[in-house]
């Protein structure tokens, strides 16, 4: 184990540090105006601009700005050019909002995307299969911004049956909490739950031509036993990699546009903002807790993939074997 | 050897199937039986119709595009005629099926030992550990050292003679009274070839079992094969017992098989003998004998259909070939006085 969680928080560093200086390099590169004159606020002084172009070695070469960059990022001095707000403590505030609308999210998607997979799979070819995949193809080609508006429209605001948007504290209530993030979690997970009944589906019907598969039938098993047991259980390993990733994204700020639909006010939300108004601090950090999050959910995932397939193993196991 | 009354007997076994390409006759009309305590071995080469007969015997070949018809009776039950589940409690139980690749025919993701405690408690109740101490001694049954530890490996940490061992172990752990034994040995070296044979040969005597055994490989069935068929284009070409196939063969396509097997005993030749041409389509068969197109003695009565009908005098040697018995015997015999197809 310890060589695996060595080789994967070195490869974390050097994935943060090529997002680091590829954000960074894109933010110098756009024109966005003197970031000291935009930090100094309304009427400043000469002297002002002067030392806060000092502070962040604005006239210094691009990476020497990198290098007291990175330093404010990581000893928390990092503020927003344009709100002067700290970035981290900014983050920080979205990350219930946004684990909260990954978590639902990933469930609901994960859950309803093997079901349906699982059940177009074993029909086949039939009328109802035709009609799920075009339901399930209409979900992928479905913006999250138009489904969520819509949503928001109809049922949030016509009817009154949902929140119109916005964001309750589960530790306020639990109830409440789960109100306000229905609609968010269903806009989100209809893209993903078309993507993942396809790939579960597609993959179900190539492992049921299995030899194993034949010679689970062969055994006297019943449908449903081969189905769970020999099908689904090695169909699932390659679904698996992919909710982790899409899983990680969410978390790291990825589902942008569902949390500004809704108002989460959570680190997708964020960053947004940030992007709109070209606030290189917010989006820097953001980028790299978004990368963070990929390339540790990764880990998290390959350790599920050696429970789910056992010729994968970790590389103490065969060390130790 | 075998005697009393058959514990198997196919008659006039039909597997079609409806394809793009028109029906693929893959079994037309296949009749044979299997004794207790008997090794028949089905020989032919890729294509032939010999798997499709094995897996439709379980009914694993059934889907919407196949249309089986005939009989197949097992102690009473017509498999054909069978429902699905009626043939859920004779497979694995009445009838066990071992597999040509064990590469692939073990799911990777379950441990050894579960894959056979699962074929235990498919068909008896009994405990956890009860199974799993039976699948431990069937291990060990079939010769896999250290049997307690391996039932807790994985298929991919077995060799692959191992895991035949193991598919046999499976198919043997509800004591069943028929093991359909496709290509077993395919995939496997040519020493781990011998032991698996040995090995079933043994669990068939001891076990009073009624053994088919597929294969394209007469070497293989020299060794524990009593009767055998041979098939071509999904037909039984010739049927008889292994010393009237291997010594008196009659029909022009086992001369072709036997011609192709490498004889270790004799001098080496410049290179292997072989059948020209392929096997036909078995979706547009030729008119009349279907080895016609492929066989150098072939004359004006082989646009006819031969029936399969005891030519050759003695008992139940029976073959599906024109040529008179004279005749044969000067075809099939080629310049080094071995038997072949082509009379060089």
């Amino acid at each position: 184990m310890a060589r695996f969680v060595t080789r994967r928080i070195v490869s974390m560093l050097f994935v943060m540090f090529a997002v680091s200086v590829l954000t960074f390099l894109i933010f110098n590169v756009i024109p966005n105006g003197d970031p000291a004159v935009r930090m100094a606020g309304k009427q400043p002084t000469e002297e002002q601009i002067e030392e806060i172009r000092e502070e962040w070695s604005f006239d210094k070469s691009i990476p020497e700005q990198y290098v007291v960059t990175m330093e404010k990022l990581f000893t928390g001095d990092m503020i927003s050019y344009f709100t002067q707000l700290d970035v981290v403590d900014e983050i920080i505030k979205g990350i219930p909002r946004t684990l909260s609308l990954a978590i639902g999210a990933a469930l609901i998607w994960m859950a309803f995307g093997v079901g349906l997979g699982l059940f177009t799979a074993m029909r086949a070819g039939k009328i109802s299969d035709t009609l799920l995949t075009v339901l399930a193809l209409i979900g992928i080609s479905m913006p999250v911004f138009w489904v969520g508006a819509l949503m928001n429209h109809y049922l949030g605001f016509e009817l009154g049956i949902f929140p119109n948007g916005g964001y309750v504290e589960f530790s306020e209530s639990p109830v409440d909490w789960a109100y306000h993030l229905i609609l968010p979690w269903t806009a989100l997970s209809i893209l993903f739950i078309g993507v993942y009944s396809r790939v579960l589906r597609s993959n179900v019907l190539d492992t049921i031509n299995e030899d194993y598969v034949r010679t689970a039938r062969a055994k006297g098993l019943s449908e449903r036993r081969v189905l769970f047991k020999h099908v689904l259980r090695n169909s699932l390993i390659p679904v698996v990699t992919l909710w982790g990733l899409d899983f990680a994204v969410v978390i790291g700020g990825g589902a942008i546009l569902t949390e500004t639909v809704f108002g989460l006010q959570g680190v997708g939300q964020y960053a947004a903002d940030a992007i709109g108004q070209l606030d290189v601090p917010p989006i820097l950090a953001v980028t790299m807790f978004g990368a963070f999050f990929v390339v540790f959910v990764n880990a998290i995932v390959d350790i599920g993939y050696a429970a789910l397939d056992p010729r994968i193993r970790l590389e103490s196991d065969s060390a130790s074997a | 050897m075998s005697d009393g009354a058959p514990l198997l007997s196919v008659e006039d076994l039909r597997v079609h199937f409806q394809t793009e390409d028109g029906v693929v006759k893959a079994v037309d009309g296949v009749s044979f039986e299997v004794r207790r305590g008997e090794v028949l071995a089905i020989v032919g080469e890729s294509g032939c119709g010999k798997s499709v007969t094995a897996m439709s015997l379980m009914g694993l070949t059934r889907g919407p595009n196949a249309e089986i018809t005939g009989r197949a009776t097992l102690g009473g039950t017509d498999l054909v005629a069978a429902k699905e589940s009626e043939l859920r409690k004779v497979r694995g139980n009445e009838i066990a099926m071992i597999f040509q690749d064990p590469m692939s025919s073990l799911n990777p993701v379950h441990r050894v030992g579960a894959q056979i405690v699962e074929q235990i408690q498919a068909h008896d109740d009994i405990s956890d550990s009860d199974a799993k101490a039976r699948a431990i001694e069937l291990l060990k049954s079939v010769g896999i050292p250290g049997a307690e530890e391996r039932a807790n490996s994985y298929p991919h940490e077995f060799s692959g003679g191992m895991r035949q061992r193991a598919m046999i172990a499976m198919g043997l752990s509800v004591e069943p009274d028929l093991l359909i034994a496709d290509e077993p040995t395919t995939a496997l070296d040519v020493t781990i070839q011998a032991q698996i044979m040995r090995l079933l040969r043994k669990l068939n005597e001891d076990r009073g079992l009624a053994t088919i055994l597929i294969t394209h490989d007469l070497g293989v069935v020299a060794q524990v094969a009593d009767r055998i068929l041979v098939m071509y284009a999904g037909e039984i070409v010739e049927t008889g017992t292994l010393e009237q196939i291997f010594y008196d063969p009659q029909h022009p396509y086992t001369w072709g098989l036997l011609g192709s097997v490498m004889r270790l005993d004799r001098e080496r030749s410049d290179r292997l003998a072989q059948i020209k041409g392929q096997p036909p389509s078995l979706a547009s068969l030729p008119e009349g004998c279907k080895f016609r197109p492929r066989c150098p003695h072939a004359f004006g009565k082989c646009t006819q259909h031969p029936e399969l009908e005891a030519r050759a005098g003695d008992g139940p040697h029976l073959d599906r070939c024109w040529l008179d018995a004279e005749r044969k015997r000067s075809a099939r015999t080629m310049k080094s006085g071995e038997i072949g197809l082509e009379a060089a």
